[in-house]
């Protein structure tokens, strides 16, 4: 990067220092830090949509939906999410190449061969001679899926414990005004389940925030995965020989965490008193009484 | 060999009983699932002696947490927030690199050697790290019961003249358990989930002996195949799961027993607190 | 009716040459010096330069991607790469499920990294797990100890958790090498596996044929000897 590094392993020191800190390698980990907190900005609203909609299926009067609603959040609650995302996503990226071959594919021979997937190239997701930012992009939102597809379950789990904490009186007043079930539904009881549902998903958001480290799983390098990729030793191979620095790269991390945690801590509280302003709820009774 | 065979080769392979070599060609479904099967004995021991241990320490967390005096408060509080703050992940790769700074040797207490050995080992260090993370989210979980108990239960405990020991053993302990119950069980669960991490990326596995995952991976990796031992994995745990709910809503029932029918928390999963 | 058949011909010849336009390179970027991420972020090493020199010899277009060691060989099969290009040793087991190529590194020595010069093979030994040496150790009556990267291996000798270490001797003598006499080999080497090949999808005999003759050619003209000695010195076993 700078003109000093040309040649590293005759520089010591201080620059030696700077021309580590800014190799090529570490501007990806630095750029890693973006692709997970961009992960998270993208995966929480996905979740939270997935979660919505399996909370409205666990209530639904219509039998098989509701089953549906209530079986993804109970299966996919059930199996830790290491195990899961260990052959979802090969699964996934099958599934949907499966799906597209029917679709372009001259012949509809069975794609699974034994071990082998083998559909046509056109079928392929994406297409062999797309370039690696497609890949790349491609494998990114299979990953954001995947982790929307567990952490929806358990906000699937929490919004349908908040609709259920929704006050009784206040749907049976809104329907005694003559509002129609679905009227009910999106002018009182989704309003009103949000300052319920809030710790539950509060605490849902810290811990999507600490399974950032198996993103690595789902073929994302996360920081987790450079840490250790930076920190392993190094011998003459490389430019920058160094022993087993991996200690201070994961406590580099710790602090990261930890102050991610308190930052969330502090917006979520912020937003929590938002919500809770006028509410029925001890925290709004506070609020009233102080204000 | 016939499945019963195999059973008895490696149902106790986990820990170091039966069969000393791993099956190497002409994998079955048996074997799979008795071998996964075997580590699920490390699973169940994580959770369930973490999740013991646990208990005790993260009331008596939650209750420094809940001091007035600041001694006692903030190293709670600390403890609480590094603990919940950071994935388990590094909290396993940290406490690994320091358990095995440990001099090999052992340590000279007033001329007793204390062994250090068995520090690095997975049954003792990834128990170490595992009973903390739990201790420190049941701590969280314990001590917003403990604020939430209804203020005119302790007015009442104190006209009646319960202070101190009292009223904490009549009131406020049974009270908080209640409250805390349903998120208690959501953290058990996850605990459980947890220790699959233990071998997978903190602890090393000694004489091939590991947990589901780790046996789950080794048949992936010889058979070139995950789509059979992962799901394998993944229905016992639901199982574990399904039995945890169930004897968590036995307990459940028990703290519940004297409120009137009508009121009774079920442990349908609660929004309040959930890991 | 001959014009039809010959424009399907067409149409099949042109899918293939489209569909063989990029082929994608797979490796694991961890195991110096096959293949590792160099300072720059960039996948380097014996098996970039070799892998690059065959994709020229073979007039392929390829591009490089890493791929999770534990999942290489599935997502292989599921077609997110064409070509395993990452120190794979030609096993049995392995054969069964993808094809190789001929080898383009010859049958690597394993060795034992200790300690001391006395060290007790019997006792603990660490290995990556599931390698080849992984297995052998298990096999060989010792106590295995098994760690998810090979840095993790060597770590473990260094702080006593185990008496030895068992790899790879290319990846292991730089090691040794640079620990100033802290680390040294003991007891003899072990010939394992048939050498390392690129490991390809069974169905893919074309491409396989493609690669076979390109190694040929460079192993004929000794340009593969050159890489082998420019990466793993001049004491390293050659064609």
């Amino acid at each position: 990067m700078f003109a000093a590094c040309a040649d590293p392993k005759a520089i010591e020191g201080l620059t030696w220092a700077m021309c580590y800190l800014t190799s090529g390698k570490h501007l990806d980990f630095y750029w890693s830090f973006v692709t997970v907190l961009g992960l998270l900005a993208i995966t929480a609203p996905t979740a939270l949509a997935m979660g919505f909609a399996g909370a409205t299926a666990s209530r639904s009067r219509f039998l098989p939906v509701s089953l549906l609603g209530k079986g993804y959040a109970a299966i996919v609650r059930g199996v830790p999410d290491i195990v899961f995302f260990l052959f979802f996503v090969i699964a996934l990226d099958q599934g949907i190449e499966y799906l597209k071959s029917l679709a372009v594919c001259p012949d509809h021979s069975w794609p699974w061969q034994g071990l082998e997937f083998r559909v046509c190239p056109e079928a392929k997701v994406p297409l062999g001679k797309s370039s690696a930012i497609w890949h790349q992009a491609y494998g990114f939102a299979l990953a954001v899926f995947t982790f929307a597809l567990v952490f929806g379950a358990f906000a699937a789990n929490v919004l349908y414990g908040a609709m259920n904490a929704v006050p009784k009186a206040q749907l049976e007043t809104a329907e005694a005004y003559g509002m129609s079930q679905s009227q009910v539904f999106r002018r009182i009881l989704v309003p009103q389940m949000w300052v319920f549902a809030l710790p539950g998903l509060s605490n849902l958001w810290m811990i999507l925030i600490k399974a950032t480290p198996l993103l690595f799983l789902l073929g994302v390098k996360d920081i987790v995965f450079w840490a250790r990729e930076l920190g392993g030793s190094k011998t003459q191979a490389y430019e920058y020989p160094h022993p087993d620095w991996r200690l201070w790269y994961f406590l580099g991390l710790l602090v990261f965490y930890l102050a991610f945690t308190k930052v969330s801590e502090i917006v979520l509280a912020r937003i929590s008193a938002r919500l809770s302003h006028g509410q029925a709820t001890a925290a709004g009774e506070a609020m009233r009484k102080a204000g | 060999m016939t499945c019963w065979e195999t059973v008895q080769a490696y149902a106790f392979r986990s820990i170091g009983y039966g069969e000393n070599l791993l099956p190497r060609t002409d994998f079955t479904l048996c074997q799979q699932f008795t071998l996964i099967g075997s580590g699920l004995i490390w699973n169940v021991y994580f959770g369930v002696l973490a999740l013991a241990f646990g208990f005790f320490f993260a009331i008596a967390v939650a209750l420094a947490k809940s001091s007035r005096r600041m001694l006692l408060r903030k190293p709670a509080e600390w403890f609480v927030f590094i603990f919940r703050g950071s994935p388990l992940f590094i909290q396993f790769f940290l406490a690994y690199e320091s358990l095995q700074l440990l001099p090999k040797v052992g340590i000279n207490v007033l001329g007793f050697t204390l062994e250090t050995a068995w520090t690095t080992r997975a049954w003792a260090g990834a128990l170490l790290v595992l009973f903390l993370n739990t201790s420190a989210y049941a701590a969280e979980i314990f001590h917003g019961a403990l604020k939430s108990i209804p203020k005119g239960d302790l007015e009442a405990a104190e006209a009646y003249g319960l202070t101190g020991w009292q009223k904490f053993r009549r009131i406020q302990w049974p009270t908080m358990l209640r409250l805390a119950w349903p998120s208690y069980t959501n953290e058990a669960i996850f605990l459980f989930h947890a220790t699959t991490l233990v071998f997978f990326s903190g602890f090393p596995a000694f004489r091939q002996m590991g947990d589901a995952l780790y046996y789950a991976k080794y048949f992936a990796d010889k058979t070139f195949n995950p789509f059979v031992p992962y799901p394998i994995v993944a229905v016992y745990f639901i199982a574990l799961t399904l039995l945890l709910t169930f004897a968590f809503g036995l307990v459940n029932r028990r703290l519940n027993r004297h409120l009137p029918s009508n009121q009774k928390s079920r442990i349908r999963l609660r929004p309040q607190i959930i890991r | 009716m001959k014009k039809l058949l010959l424009a399907t011909a067409m149409v099949a010849v042109s899918g293939a040459a489209f569909a063989q336009d990029v082929v994608r390179l797979g490796t694991e970027g961890a195991y110096p010096p096959f293949n590792f991420i160099n300072d720059a972020g960039e996948i380097a090493g014996f098996e970039r330069d070799v892998g690059d020199e065959l994709c020229a010899r073979a007039a392929l277009t390829c591009e490089w991607v890493t791929n999770d060691w534990d999942s290489i060989i599935p997502n292989l099969q599921s077609g997110n790469y064409d070509v395993i290009i990452a120190g794979m040793s030609i096993t049995d087991e392995r054969d069964e499920v993808i094809d190789f190529s001929q080898n383009y590194f010859p049958p690597a020595a394993s060795a034992y990294v200790a300690l001391s010069a006395d060290a007790d093979l019997t006792g603990v030994v660490s290995a990556q797990v599931s390698t080849i040496q992984a297995g052998y150790v298990a096999e060989s009556g010792a106590t295995l100890l098994e760690f998810a990267t090979p840095d993790e291996t060597i770590a473990a000798v260094r702080n006593g958790e185990a008496v030895a270490v068992f790899a790879d001797k290319d990846f292991l003598a730089p090691i040794v090498a640079e620990s100033n006499g802290e680390l040294m080999f003991v007891a003899d080497e072990v010939q394992l596996g048939g050498g390392v090949g690129l490991g390809l999808r069974e169905s893919d005999a074309e491409l396989k044929d493609k690669f076979n003759a390109a190694i040929q050619t460079m192993k004929d003209d000794g340009s593969l000897n050159a890489l082998i000695e420019k990466h793993f010195g001049p004491e390293t076993a050659k064609f």
